[in-house]
C-alpha cells in the first residue's frame, strides 16, 4: 500500500525533499557520534515496535505456515506431521467449492458495490446543495461504528415478521424473503450491511479526490461544448484513476477479511450460506478445533491477498502514470 | 458541523484547527453557489434526501426499538412509535450482562492499546527519519509490510503463545498482540520529512537530546497529524472484535462489542427491545464523538489515501 502515493492535486507536502534529507538529519553541528552508540539510539527508539511486529506478526506467519502441514487440534499437546494433507483436503472437499463461492460473490459485491455506490454519493455529495454537510456526515457515520452493533441493529430491520424492511416490502406489494433461513438471501443480506456500514469511507475519499479536480479543466471541457456526463467521462474519471485503484486495493483487503458482521447475523449460516474463507478459518480453528486445516486455508488465503496486492501494484505501475 | 474534507484534496493537517476548537466554517472556500437550474436541483435534493433516509433509518428503528415493550415489538403491522420512552429495556440490558465491565475494559484496552501505540508509530518513525542505521530502509520495509499481513491470518499461532503465556482473560493478552504501529509509523514518517529541519537544529544546539527533541519539538509541532491518526486508532480499537472474541472468555473481561452479543438470544427468541437497549449503548457514544471529532477523524481517514 505503501507505494500508492496519491497526491491527485499538485504535489502532496510530503514529498517534498523525499528521503534524502533524512541522512543529512543528524545533525552537523552536533560533534558526531561513534557510530554504534547511534545505532544503540536507533534501536531504542525503533526496537519495541519492530520486535513486537516480529512478535505477533512476522513470527505466527512463519508459524502458520508450520502449522498447516500438521493434524493438529487446538489446545492438543499432540501434532502429527501430514504434509500436504491439510491443502488437499481442503481443494477436493465438496465444501470448499460453495466456500470460495459465498467468498467471490461477498467480495465482488462488496467492492465493486462499494466503489459505484461511493462514488456516485461523493458526486451527489460535491454538488453545491445546501445540506450536503450534513449529509456527509450521515453517510460516514456508520463506518465508525461496531461491525458488531451494526450488524445486531440490521437483524431486527431484516426480521421477516416484525422488522422495519419486510414492512416496507408489504408497503410496495411485496413479501418478505425469509432472510434468516434462506441461504440465497441471507448472502444478500450481509451484503447490503456491509455496504451500509463502509460505502461512508469509499465515499469519503473519493470526495477527496473529486474536490482535487482542477476547476479550470472542467470548465474548459464544458465551453468546448462536453455535457455534464462528458466531462465526467472523459475528464474527471480518468483522474480519479489513482484513487479508484487505491480504493480497490483497500476495500478489496478489508473485505476478504470481514468477519463481524458474519458473526453477528449469521454464523456462517444458514446452511454454509454465508460462510467465507476467513469465516471459515475462524470456524475450523476455534470452533471445530481443526488449527491446522485452519492455518491451510489462512496460507491460501494470505496468498491470494498476496497475489491480488503484486497484480494491483503492477497494475499501478504501468497504468497509473498518465 | 460539516465534514469538511478540504477544498484541495491534500487535506494538508497543519491547516486545520487545533483540537476542540469551534473554528469557523470553511465552507464558505470556493464562493457562494451560484444560482444553477432548477430541474437538476430538485433531483439532487431528492437523491439526497434518499441517501439520508437509507443511511438513518436503520439508527432510527434502533433506537425506537429500544424503547418498545414486548407486545410492541411482536405486533403486525409493525408499529413505529414506542407508547413511552419508558427505560426498562436499558434497565433490562444492564441486568443481565455487566455492561460497567465491558465498558471500563473497552475504555482500558482501547486508550492504554491507542496510546501506546501511538507512542511506538512516533518513535519509531522518528528513528528512521533522523537517526542513523545501516539496515533502515530494511527496518522501515519490515514495518510497512506487516501492513499486508491481516492479523486474522495469524490468529492461531498468536492465541496458542497468548494463551501458553497464561494471558487469557487479561488486560496484556487483549492490548499486546495488535499493538504494533505500521500504518502510524508509515503516516508519521511521511509528516517528519515534510518538518522544517531548523527547529530541530536549534534544539540540538540547546544540547537537547532526541528524545527531547521528539517529545518537546517533533510532536508539538506534529500535533494535527498525530491526533488524526490518534482518533482512527481509537475508533479500530473500540471496535475490535474477533480477537476479543478469542482470548477472553469470562463476561467481567469482555469488551463492549465482545460483551453485547451476549444479550444475543441463541435459542431462536431475541429480545430485540433489550439486544436494541444494547446496541443503543455502545453505537451512541461513538456517534456523538464522531459529530464532535469528524473533521479530524475524516482527516486521520483521508490521510491514508492521499499520503499513502
Amino acid at each position: 500500500m505503501a507505494q500508492l502515493a496519491i497526491t491527485a492535486g499538485g504535489a502532496g507536502p510530503a514529498h517534498r525533499d523525499g528521503p534524502s534529507r533524512a541522512d543529512e538529519a543528524p545533525v552537523p553541528q552536533r560533534k558526531r557520534r561513534t557510530p554504534w552508540k547511534s545505532w544503540l539510539l536507533f534501536l531504542a527508539f525503533a526496537g519495541p515496535n519492530v520486535a513486537l511486529l516480529v512478535i505477533f506478526t512476522y513470527k505466527p506467519l512463519l508459524q502458520s505456515l508450520q502449522y498447516s502441514l500438521l493434524q493438529w487440534n487446538i489446545g492438543s499437546a499432540t501434532a502429527r506431521f501430514v504434509g500436504l494433507d491439510n491443502y488437499t483436503g481442503w481443494f477436493t472437499d465438496p465444501a470448499t467449492a460453495n466456500v470460495v463461492r459465498v467468498t467471490v460473490i461477498f467480495t465482488v459485491a462488496t467492492v465493486a458495490g462499494g466503489m459505484v455506490l461511493g462514488l456516485s454519493l461523493a458526486l451527489l455529495l460535491n454538488r453545491k446543495l445546501r445540506g450536503t454537510g450534513l449529509a456527509r456526515t450521515m453517510v460516514v457515520a456508520p463506518y465508525v461504528l461496531s461491525g458488531v452493533a451494526v450488524g445486531l441493529l440490521w437483524l431486527f430491520v431484516f426480521d421477516p415478521n416484525f422488522g422495519v424492511l419486510g414492512a416496507v416490502l408489504k408497503g410496495i406489494g411485496l413479501g418478505s424473503p425469509d432472510w434468516y433461513n434462506d441461504p440465497a438471501w441471507a448472502l444478500p443480506m450481509i451484503i447490503v450491511v456491509y455496504l451500509w456500514k463502509n460505502v461512508g469511507y469509499v465515499a469519503l475519499i473519493y470526495l477527496a479526490a473529486l474536490q482535487a479536480v482542477p476547476r479550470d479543466l472542467v470548465e474548459a471541457a464544458t465551453l468546448d461544448g462536453a455535457g455534464p456526463f462528458a466531462s465526467f467521462r472523459n475528464v474527471v474519471l480518468p483522474l480519479l484513476g489513482p484513487t479508484t485503484f487505491f480504493l480497490s486495493v483497500t476495500t478489496l483487503l478489508s473485505s476478504l477479511q470481514s468477519f463481524d458482521i458474519i458473526q453477528a447475523m449469521t454464523k456462517g449460516g444458514p446452511l454454509q450460506g454465508t460462510t467465507t474463507m476467513m469465516y471459515q478459518i475462524y470456524q475450523e480453528g476455534f470452533a471445530t478445533g481443526r488449527a491446522g486445516y485452519s492455518s491451510a486455508i489462512a496460507t491460501v488465503l494470505f496468498v491470494v491477498l498476496l497475489v491480488i496486492t503484486a497484480v494491483q501494484m503492477l497494475f499501478i505501475q504501468k497504468k497509473v502514470h498518465y | 458541523m460539516s465534514l469538511d474534507v478540504k477544498s484541495n484534496g491534500t487535506v494538508k493537517l497543519e491547516d486545520l484547527p487545533p483540537l476542540h476548537n469551534s473554528s469557523p466554517d470553511r465552507r464558505t472556500g470556493p464562493a457562494a453557489p451560484p444560482p444553477r437550474r432548477g430541474r437538476p436541483r430538485v433531483g439532487g435534493y431528492l437523491m439526497l434526501l434518499l441517501a439520508v433516509a437509507v443511511m438513518l433509518l436503520p439508527l432510527v428503528w434502533m433506537l425506537l426499538a429500544s424503547f418498545k415493550q414486548r407486545d410492541e415489538i411482536y405486533t403486525v403491522p409493525i408499529q413505529w412509535l414506542p407508547e413511552s420512552f419508558a427505560l426498562s429495556n436499558y434497565v433490562g440490558a444492564l441486568a443481565a450482562v455487566p455492561f460497567g465491565n465491558f465498558f471500563i475494559n473497552s475504555l482500558i484496552t482501547t486508550m492504554v492499546g491507542a496510546t501506546l501505540k501511538i507512542a511506538l508509530g512516533l518513535t519509531t518513525a522518528y528513528a528512521v527519519v533522523f537517526l542513523e542505521f545501516p539496515f533502515k530502509k530494511f527496518i522501515f520495509g519490515l514495518v510497512v509490510f506487516a501492513l499486508l499481513v491481516p492479523q486474522q491470518i495469524v490468529i492461531i499461532p498468536n492465541y496458542t503463545l497468548v494463551s501458553d503465556l497464561g494471558w487469557i482473560n487479561t488486560y496484556q493478552g487483549l492490548i499486546l498482540p495488535g499493538l504494533a504501529s505500521a500504518f502510524g509509523t508509515f503516516l508519521f514518517r511521511q509528516h517528519f520529512l515534510t518538518l522544517p529541519i531548523s527547529i530541530l537544529e536549534a534544539a540540538a544546539l540547546d544540547g537537547a537530546s532526541h528524545w527531547t527533541r521528539l517529545w518537546r519539538f517533533v510532536v508539538p509541532i506534529s500535533a494535527p497529524t498525530i491526533a488524526a491518526v490518534a482518533l482512527v486508532s481509537i475508533v479500530s480499537e473500540w471496535n475490535e472484535y474477533l480477537w476479543p472474541l478469542l482470548v477472553v472468555d469470562k463476561a467481567e473481561m469482555m469488551t463492549l462489542p465482545v460483551g453485547l452479543t451476549l444479550l444475543q438470544n441463541n435459542d431462536g427468541v431475541t429480545n430485540w427491545g433489550v439486544l436494541m437497549a444494547g446496541t443503543v449503548l455502545i453505537t451512541v457514544p461513538v456517534l456523538v464523538a464522531f459529530f464532535l471529532l469528524q473533521r479530524r477523524i475524516v482527516t486521520g481517514l483521508t490521510s491514508g489515501a492521499v499520503t499513502g
